[in-house]
C-alpha cells in the first residue's frame, strides 16, 4: 500500500520568452506555461509504484489560477486526484515560503506514504524544495533518484553524484525526488483525457492550511531580487563554410585567440 | 573582522577547485574560515591555507558520511549558531544545494543558489546569478538570517592569499531524525583521465551529429587538454554517460572555450553552456540555432572538420 503525493509545478514555457514582472519576480501570468516537464517523471514513477502494488496518486500544486492546467495534465496522465493551493497572497514566494505551503498542504492531505517530486523546476531550477520540505516535515530524503526499488516499506534509490554513484535507502514516510533518467513518461491517452474530467480536484487557500498572509509572498521572502538585466546579445560571430579547409580554419581561430 | 564560512568540497581530503574559488569570494566579505567535514583534513590544510583560510573547522562524526545530507546540515547549523558568520558559502552541486536548503530552513535564513559572483553591499552581500538559460543576469540579496549562498564552479579565478589555517575541531551532535536516509553503497566514478567537466578551461562536446562515434570529439578534446561533454540526445542514445551531459538536466559549464559539435543548440542545452566565454560550433546545418551563440562557427561535417583541426592543433603545439 503506497499513497503518493506528487508535487507538480506550473512553469513558464522554456521555449517562450520568459521574463520578470515589475516587482522583480518571475512572470507566471503573462507568458505561456505548462506542467514542468521534469515533474512528469515524478508522476510517471508514482503511477508505476501504485500500479505495481496499490494506493493512489494525489498531485499537489502551489501556484496561480493557470496552475490548474498542471494538475489537469497530471490527472490526464493517470493521477487519481488533485489539490491546488491558490491564494493571491502566495505570489512572489521564495523557495522557503513555497516549501512551507507545500508542507502544510501535505500535512492536511495526511494519508500518504511518499512525497514524490521532480529533479528541479524548469524555471527557478534551484533543486532545493525537496530538501526544504524534508526538513520541514522531519522526513528522510531520497533525492535525485535515477532508479528506484521498493521492498516492503523500504525504498532504495540509485543516486549518480559528481564523485560517486550511491545506493541510498530509507523506511517509512519520505520525500523522494526523481531525475529524468528514471523512466520514460507516458503521454495522456484519449481515455485518460476523458477520465480526468471526472477526477476530484480541491482548491485550498492559505487560510485552509492555517498559514497567515504575512508568512508567504514577496513581503515574507527571505531573499530579494534587486535588479535583473537581459544578457547582452552576443555579437555575431564569424561563420565559415567548410570547403576542405574548415578544420584548419578552426585551428587558426584557436591560435589567434591563444587557445593553442 | 567577521567570519565567512566556506564548506570545503573534497573527496577524502583532495580539495576541489570550487573550494579555492569560494575562499577567494569569501575574502571579499570577511575572514574566510574553511569548514571541513569528514576525514582527510591534514591533506587539505595546505591548499586551504594557500587560498586564505584563517581557520579550518574540522567536523568528524561517522553519521556525517553514512547518511545523506541531513547530518551535514545539522552540523553546519550548530557551527552557524556558535560562530555567527557573515555568510555561508557552499558549492553548487546537487549535494551542496540540498545541504544549503536544509540549513536555510533550520536557521531561518535566506538562500541564494548558483551565484556566479558576490560583492559586499549595503544591507549585506549582493549576489549575481544567471537565470532562464543564461538569458538574464539577476542581482539579489538575502534579507533574513545568515546569507546562505551556493556558488557555481568556475565563476571566479582563485587568488592565492596566505591564511593561518588554524585547525579547530568542532564537536557536533547528530540527532536520530537526521540518521534516516542511509548510504548503503558508494561506487566512485571512474576517472576519464581528462579534466573535470565543471572545472575545465576548455570543453569539447558532441551531440546527435556524432552519430554515436565520439572518437573525433575525444581526439580533438585531447589535443586541447579539454574535458568532453555531451548533449542529452547523445546521452539518451546511450553514446556517452550521463555524468558528461551538459545542460539543464546535466552539468552547467562556464569554461573559457566551449566547442559544440553536431549539437543543434536547444534552449535546454544552452542553459548549461551559454555563459562560456568563447563559443565555437561545428554543424553541417547552417541554420542550426547554435550558430546564434558562436564567436566562430564552421558549417561542415564534424567527421572531416574535427580530424583536420586536431592535426593542425597538434602540429602547432609541436
Ligand atoms: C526538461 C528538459 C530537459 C532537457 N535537458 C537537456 C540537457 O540537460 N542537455 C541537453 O543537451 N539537452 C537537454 N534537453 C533536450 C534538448 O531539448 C534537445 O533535444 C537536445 O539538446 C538535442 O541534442 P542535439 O543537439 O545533440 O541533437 P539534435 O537537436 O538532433 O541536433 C543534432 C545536430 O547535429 C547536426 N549534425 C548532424 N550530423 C552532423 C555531422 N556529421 N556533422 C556536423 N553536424 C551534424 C545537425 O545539423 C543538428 O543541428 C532537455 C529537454 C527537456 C524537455
Ligand atoms: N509551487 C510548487 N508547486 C508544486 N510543486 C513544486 C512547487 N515548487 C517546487 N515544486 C516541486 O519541487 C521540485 C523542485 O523544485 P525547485 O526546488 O524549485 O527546483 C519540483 O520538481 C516540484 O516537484
Amino acid at each position: 500500500m503506497a499513497n503518493i503525493v506528487v508535487l507538480v509545478k506550473y512553469v513558464p514555457d522554456a521555449t517562450g520568452d520568459r521574463t520578470f514582472t515589475s516587482d522583480n519576480t518571475v512572470d507566471r501570468v503573462g507568458v505561456d506555461g505548462l506542467l514542468s516537464e521534469l515533474d512528469e517523471y515524478a508522476v510517471e514513477e508514482a503511477l508505476k509504484v501504485v500500479e505495481a502494488g496499490d494506493g493512489e496518486v494525489t498531485v499537489l500544486t502551489v501556484g496561480p489560477e493557470q496552475a490548474a492546467d498542471a494538475v489537469r495534465k497530471a490527472l490526464q496522465i493517470g493521477a487519481h486526484k488533485g489539490v491546488h493551493v491558490l491564494d493571491d497572497a502566495i505570489a512572489g514566494s521564495d523557495a522557503a515560503a513555497t516549501s512551507l505551503v507545500l508542507a502544510k498542504a501535505i500535512e492536511k492531505i495526511a494519508d500518504y506514504d511518499i512525497v514524490m517530486t521532480g529533479l528541479a523546476s524548469t524555471d527557478g531550477a534551484m533543486s532545493v524544495v525537496p530538501a526544504m520540505l524534508a526538513e520541514r516535515l522531519g522526513l528522510p530524503q531520497l533525492t535525485f533518484a535515477s532508479e528506484l526499488t521498493i521492498e516492503g516499506d523500504t525504498i532504495r534509490i540509485r543516486r549518480d553524484g559528481d564523485a560517486a554513484t550511491e545506493t541510498i535507502e530509507a523506511s517509512g514516510k519520505m520525500v523522494v525526488s526523481v531525475t529524468d533518467q528514471i523512466n520514460e513518461p507516458r503521454y495522456p491517452s484519449f481515455k485518460g483525457i476523458m477520465a480526468a474530467k471526472k477526477k476530484p480536484v480541491e482548491t485550498w487557500s492559505i487560510a485552509d492550511l492555517g498559514i497567515e498572509a504575512s508568512q508567504v509572498g514577496t513581503a515574507a521572502a527571505w531573499t530579494k531580487v534587486l535588479s535583473f538585466e537581459p544578457r547582452p546579445p552576443r555579437t555575431a560571430g564569424e561563420i565559415v563554410t567548410d570547403e576542405g579547409d574548415g578544420g584548419t580554419k578552426l585551428a587558426e581561430y584557436l591560435a589567434s585567440k591563444k587557445f593553442v | 573582522m567577521t567570519e565567512v564560512l566556506v564548506l570545503v568540497d573534497h573527496t577524502d581530503g583532495a580539495v576541489r577547485k570550487t573550494t579555492s574559488e569560494m575562499l577567494t569570494l569569501a575574502a571579499r566579505l570577511g575572514e574566510p574560515s574553511a569548514v571541513f567535514i569528514g576525514s582527510g583534513a591534514d591533506a587539505a590544510k595546505d591548499t586551504l591555507a594557500r587560498f586564505g583560510a584563517a581557520k579550518v573547522y574540522t567536523l568528524d562524526d561517522a553519521a556525517l558520511g553514512e547518511f545523506l545530507v541531513a547530518p551535514k546540515a545539522e552540523a553546519l547549523a550548530q557551527l552557524v549558531a556558535a560562530k555567527s558568520p557573515a555568510a555561508v558559502l557552499i558549492g553548487s552541486s546537487a549535494e551542496g544545494k540540498e545541504i544549503a536548503g536544509r540549513l536555510a530552513i533550520k536557521t531561518e535564513s535566506g538562500l541564494i543558489t548558483d551565484a556566479v559572483d558576490l560583492q559586499p553591499g549595503d544591507g549585506g552581500v549582493q549576489t549575481t546569478q544567471s537565470v532562464f538559460a543564461g538569458n538574464f543576469t539577476v542581482q539579489a540579496q538575502v534579507t533574513q538570517g545568515t546569507p546562505i549562498i551556493t556558488v557555481k564552479p568556475n565563476s571566479v579565478t582563485p587568488e592565492e592569499n596566505a591564511g593561518a589555517a588554524e585547525v579547530e575541531a568542532f564537536d557536533v551532535s547528530v540527532s536520530d531524525l537526521a540518521k534516516t536516509a542511509r548510504i548503503t553503497a558508494s561506487k566512485p566514478r571512474e576517472k576519464s583521465g581528462r579534466p573535470e567537466l565543471t572545472e575545465a578551461a576548455i570543453v569539447v562536446s558532441g551531440g546527435r551529429g556524432t552519430g554515436g562515434d565520439f572518437s573525433q570529439v575525444e581526439s580533438f578534446a585531447d589535443s586541447l587538454d579539454a574535458a568532453v561533454g555531451a548533449s542529452r540526445a547523445a546521452v539518451d542514445s546511450g553514446w556517452y554517460p550521463h555524468a558528461f551531459q551538459v545542460g539543464q538536466t546535466g552539468k552547467t559549464v562556464s569554461p573559457q572555450l566551449y566547442v559544440a559539435n553536431g549539437i543543434s543548440g536547444a534552449i535546454q542545452h544552452r542553459a548549461g553552456m551559454q555563459t562560456s566565454k568563447t563559443i565555437i560550433a561545428v554543424n553541417k546545418d547552417d541554420e542550426a540555432p547554435i550558430f546564434e551563440l558562436v564567436d566562430f562557427g564552421v558549417v561542415g561535417d564534424l567527421k572531416t572538420v574535427l580530424p583536420q583541426a586536431t592535426d593542425e592543433v597538434t602540429k602547432r603545439k609541436g
